[in-house]
């Protein structure tokens, strides 16, 4: 902005002085310290009216014949373009053949030698427009495609390559490697869909796709993204359709994605989109959120009816195990009793009646015929003496 | 500069002259992207077609690029060349079963007569508008012949080939072609048919949880009597060397877990016959 300062100076310092730019039409060349012409940063409206009392000629129409107002007037209109350009903008470059004439003391500082400055900036304007539309560099994950005139010319490959300049060629480049990711649903809403057994599913995934062909993605579909994403969806909701519910949840996931991607490939190939789509993640496939209760409740069951198992594994093994031992002992004690039959009978016998007869009440009725009166619930509390006493 | 000024000087008029004759070459020429054809109309009458679609034609090879019109007595309307979309409100579907169904379709057109098409539609946007309702009443006319079950599955692709040739039909009095018709969504609407769904297959879970643990209680069921199975021969291989023995042997251990125990208040009224006191007649 340094000439911005420049220009406010010299406008001072032109107020200062009371000189009127529009005055000495001949006097450009000694009025060159006075730059009056733009009013600060605003060059639409017409300029003042200058304080002197020399008649305003008003804006000059540079297409003039020069005998008006000298050879001046061509000149500044020239350099106020290019000073425009260098000074950001100010008031734009819209007026600079009608009223941004009237700048006609302005000039650029001469070089060293005295030459002007503007053949060197004509060039490098030029060279810079050159520079610019015919030198390409193309990153090596992008592509270009050439058109002129708008009619496609070639696609250019990663590297510096060099065109015709702009308004004959132009060159589009486009990120043809980068992987885009598309997002369905966006954001964390529900998205249900109908699977083949009538049941809805939420569902979210991702597609990820680049570009194959650029030429066809830049000429083929009036906006590619968008049809990525409706045919990604109709793919979609066709391949759930097909399969069933406890599929989709369950073991399905995989061929799912598979199916959508081979289909979502197929259809923008019969478009021509020049789209490879690299795959399909299915995110989240989960029921809908009214019915999870019963979802979970099935999850309980899965559980409740692996504990009924277990614990019958458990009993079962006791009962097996207690077999087993009670076998085992009667054949340990059944091998000693072949050896000696009678004698293990006998002492068995009579260790077990020995562990029953000392725990028990014993009435030893003797006399045949007799018929003994049992006071059967008595004897349970009490038992008689008499009958004891008998017995002994 | 003193060149050019003097350049100004003497050849204004050819200067002039020049410039004018540039302008007015320039605005003889028009440039047709790729991606559009051009209807150059002539007072109001179509008169050619420049970059006009062919369907093999490769891109580079099309006839785009700069063409010449006539200025201000011949006008240049561009036209999309490129794939085109027409979507479809949501609207309920009533299937063939008189179930409800909110279908989201979309249509794919390309221009392949530009020339019928600015006769007819005027532009794109027009043609679009047109083949919208188009699209809704042949979908719903399809889409109302099958039933619901059929819509969800494979049968839909047939249905969409219908959609399609019948739109494509109407399309093409506009010179536009239909290249596809894809559902995009097939939903139940909200309400009675959504709840009910839920409802379904709610109890459906249900159904599901209660056969699980039915099918868990027999299963252990089973394990149960095969372990008891399993004991019984393990006893009877033991047992049965020696089934006597294994009566007495056994009797002799009930004797002892019915009587034996302490604090049982058992009365037993012997004889003296009895083997046990055998002895006491001391023979």
């Amino acid at each position: 902005m340094s000439s911005f300062g420049e220009r406010a100076a010299h406008d001072g310092l032109s107020m200062a002085g009371g000189k009127s730019p529009w005055g000495g039409t001949g006097e450009e060349g000694k009025a060159s310290g006075s730059e009056p012409g733009a009013p600060d940063g605003d060059s639409a409206p017409p300029p003042p009216a200058p304080p002197s009392g020399n008649e305003p000629k008003g804006p000059r129409n540079p297409w003039l014949p020069p005998s008006s107002g000298g050879s001046g007037d061509r000149r500044p209109s020239i350099e106020d373009i290019f000073r425009k350009r260098g000074g950001g903008g100010n008031g734009g470059g819209g007026n600079n053949g009608g009223k941004g004439g009237p700048n006609p003391s302005f000039r650029l500082p001469q070089r060293p030698d005295g030459k002007s400055w503007t053949p060197l900036i004509v060039g490098a304007v030029l060279l810079l427009w050159l520079g610019t539309s015919m030198v390409h560099r193309i990153a090596p994950q992008e592509e270009g495609v050439v058109t002129t005139f708008g009619s496609y010319s070639r696609t250019l490959k990663p590297g510096m390559t060099f065109t015709l300049p702009w308004p004959f060629q132009s060159v589009s480049t486009e990120n043809v490697t980068q992987i885009r990711r598309e997002s369905i649903p966006e954001g964390d809403s529900e998205k249900l869909m109908l699977t083949s057994d009538q049941n809805l599913v939420d569902l979210s995934y991702i597609v990820r796709w680049n570009i194959k062909d650029l030429k066809l993605y830049s000429y083929q579909l009036a906006d590619p993204d968008q049809t990525v994403r409706e045919v990604a969806e109709a793919a979609m909701r066709q391949s759930i359709a097909e399969v069933t519910l406890s599929d989709v949840i369950g073991s399905g996931r995989a061929a799912i994605e598979t199916s959508v991607r081979d289909r979502m490939q197929r259809v923008l190939d019969a478009y021509r989109a020049g789209v490879t789509i690299q795959g399909v993640d299915i995110k989240k496939t989960d029921p809908p959120t009214k019915v999870v209760d019963a979802f979970k409740e099935v999850l309980a069951a899965q559980q409740d009816a692996q504990s009924a198992v277990n614990s019958a594994n458990g009993w079962a093994q006791q009962l097996t195990a207690r077999a087993q031992g009670e076998a085992a002992a009667f054949d340990k004690v059944y091998a000693q009793y072949k050896l000696a039959p009678e004698v293990t009978r006998r002492r068995m016998y009579y260790e077990t009646m020995e562990r029953v007869l000392s725990q028990t009440d014993k009435v030893i009725v003797e006399t045949p015929g007799t018929v003994p009166y049992l006071p059967l619930p008595a004897i349970r509390q009490t038992p008689p003496p008499s009958t004891e006493g008998g017995a002994k | 500069m003193e060149a050019l000024e003097r350049l100004w000087h003497e050849q204004k008029v050819a200067l002039i002259a020049a410039a004018v004759v540039l302008i007015a070459l320039l605005s003889c020429l028009k440039q047709v992207n790729e991606t559009e054809q051009a209807v150059i109309v002539r007072l109001g009458e179509p008169v050619r077609v420049v970059n006009r679609f062919r369907p093999n034609a490769d891109f580079g090879q099309t006839g785009a690029g700069l063409t010449w019109r006539i200025p201000f007595l011949e006008q240049v309307i561009t036209v999309d060349k490129r794939v085109l979309d027409v979507s479809m409100e949501r609207q309920q579907v009533t299937s063939a079963d008189q179930q409800r169904l909110e279908v989201d379709a979309y249509a794919r057109f390309r221009v392949i007569d530009p020339v019928k098409m600015y006769q007819t539609a005027g532009t794109v946007d027009r043609v679009a508008e047109q083949l919208q309702p188009i699209l809704n009443s042949v979908l719903r006319q399809e889409l109302g012949k099958r039933t619901f079950g059929s819509l969800l599955t494979a049968e839909r692709g047939q249905a969409m080939e219908n959609i399609r040739k019948g739109l494509d039909l109407e399309a093409r009095e506009y010179g536009a072609q239909v290249i596809d018709v894809r559902i995009k969504r097939a939903d139940l609407p909200d309400g009675a048919p959504l709840e009910s769904a839920f409802t379904r297959m709610a109890s459906a879970r249900q159904q599901e949880a209660a056969t699980i643990r039915a099918q868990g209680q027999k299963n252990a069921q089973i394990i149960r009597a095969e372990a008891e199975a399993q004991a019984a021969k393990t006893y009877a291989e033991s047992f049965n060397k020696d089934p006597q023995f294994y009566d007495f042997y056994r009797a002799m251990q009930s004797y002892d877990t019915t009587f034996a125990q302490k604090g049982s208040s058992t009365s037993m009224v012997l004889s003296p016959d009895n083997e046990y006191l055998r002895q006491f007649r001391g023979k």
